[in-house]
């Protein structure tokens, strides 16, 4: 996007959210750092945020954009599955906020 | 030059005129659109990295790479740029798309 | 999004993915909770205060300033700060030349010194407009430049990571180096903004 027209930057902060935190922590960790296994590379990340539509950058956030990323990169290495990921999906929307996930949020 | 087989030696030193690779493949690519058939100066040489290309799609990136900062005029980029003529835009740039 | 105990909000369909990721990952013994836990307390800690440590010890050590600039990394070890796989390039403003900073192809930044990069630098317009018309948006910053001031953009589009050293201003003789310090903002080592004294 370098040099393509655009409108006037406003400087906005944003307060990031334990849960932007741990998406970042599991691409440090998935990346090799910190004793993580090296499950992929920064570049891989791009790569799928670059195939995102076109409109993702306006209507989502930057860790949504990197959760998504992540998250594909894990199926397409074959780490987990589609069907394990819609499984365990249902399974925490039915159970609403885990002890755990509702302390570390 | 090609990628997928060349040696990692740096080709050019600081101070050579490069020119970006007029290219628009498919695929994972860090060299930005807009600085594509552009000529400018090697500022440094950076190191050798795994090509971005290659780790991009789940592969060793070897060989690995040579990566320079090249540094361009911004009037020689931008048509009718306005600012001083002596400002500069530097961009990292892998050999491979350096002729 | 900050939760009360008793006061649940249903989750947005990206932290669903979140939560659901983590507890794969964990279930195959991928991760561990006390990993991530530990890699976000560490993030924690990376702020601008590291950099403006790194800036403030270059403004008072011409020995280490030199060596900075000379490679970047290994002035941040001499430091005892943790780099990783950061690859500094540090890049001093003169009073002819202006340095600022922009990651074109996405959001580049040099974390370990900075820790993570604000909702602007992100943005389509700064990384959009930074290339090409660096003089304008620095404006938009607060930032404006005499015309005989050079501007040096760097974007930085693949391994290296940029800080840049600002200019220490005249009226701070004397000052200790934690003094120092506390006006090199963030801002000012991405080069959207110059240190100020008062």
């Amino acid at each position: 996007m370098g040099g393509l027209p655009a409108g006037k930057v406003e400087p906005t902060e944003h307060d990031y959210g334990e849960w932007e935190r741990r998406v970042d922590a599991l691409m440090v960790l998935l990346s090799g750092g910190k004793g993580g296994k090296r499950l992929m590379t920064v570049d891989e990340l791009r790569k799928n945020i670059e195939a995102l539509p076109p409109d993702a950058y306006d209507r989502m956030g930057y860790y949504d954009r990197w959760v998504t990323s992540i998250t594909q990169i894990m199926i397409q290495r074959g780490v987990i599955t589609t069907e394990e990921l819609g499984l365990k999906m249902a399974e925490i929307e039915n159970r609403g906020q885990s002890p755990i996930s509702a302390k570390a949020s | 030059m090609k990628s997928g087989s060349a040696p990692d030696f740096p080709r050019f030193k600081p101070g050579d005129v490069v020119r970006v690779r007029k290219a628009y493949p498919l695929g994972h690519i860090r060299t930005p659109f807009y600085i594509r058939g552009h000529s400018g100066v090697i500022e440094r040489i950076c190191g050798t990295f795994g090509n971005p290309e290659e780790l991009a799609q789940q592969r060793s990136g070897e060989p690995k790479q040579p990566l320079y900062r090249v540094r361009f005029q911004q009037k020689d980029v931008w048509p009718g740029y306005k600012g001083n003529p002596g400002d500069v835009l530097e961009v990292e740039i892998f050999q491979h798309w350096l002729e | 999004m900050k939760e009360e105990s008793g006061n649940y909000q249903p989750y947005s369909y990206f932290q669903l993915m979140e939560v659901s990721l983590r507890e794969l990952l964990v279930e195959k013994g991928i991760v561990t909770d006390a990993q991530v836990a530990e890699e976000v307390e560490a993030m924690r800690k990376r702020t601008p205060a590291v950099g403006a440590g790194v800036v403030a010890k270059a403004w008072t050590d011409p020995g280490f300033k030199a060596r900075l600039l000379a490679d970047g990394t290994l002035g941040c070890i001499e430091l005892g700060i943790e780099v990783a796989a950061l690859k500094l390039v540090v890049v001093e403003n003169t009073p002819d030349v202006h340095n600022v900073v922009v990651c074109t192809l996405c959001s580049c930044y040099p974390r370990m010194l900075l820790g993570i990069p604000p909702e602007w630098y992100k943005s389509r317009n700064y990384r959009s407009r930074t290339v090409r018309e660096p003089r304008e948006v620095l404006s938009e910053f607060g930032l404006q430049l005499n015309e005989q001031m050079k501007i040096r953009v760097h974007d930085s589009t693949a391994d290296m990571r940029y800080l840049v050293l600002p200019m220490r201003p005249a009226e701070t003789d004397g000052w200790s180096e934690e003094r120092l310090a506390s006006i090199v903002t963030r801002d000012c080592m991405i080069g959207v903004a110059v240190p100020k004294s008062h």
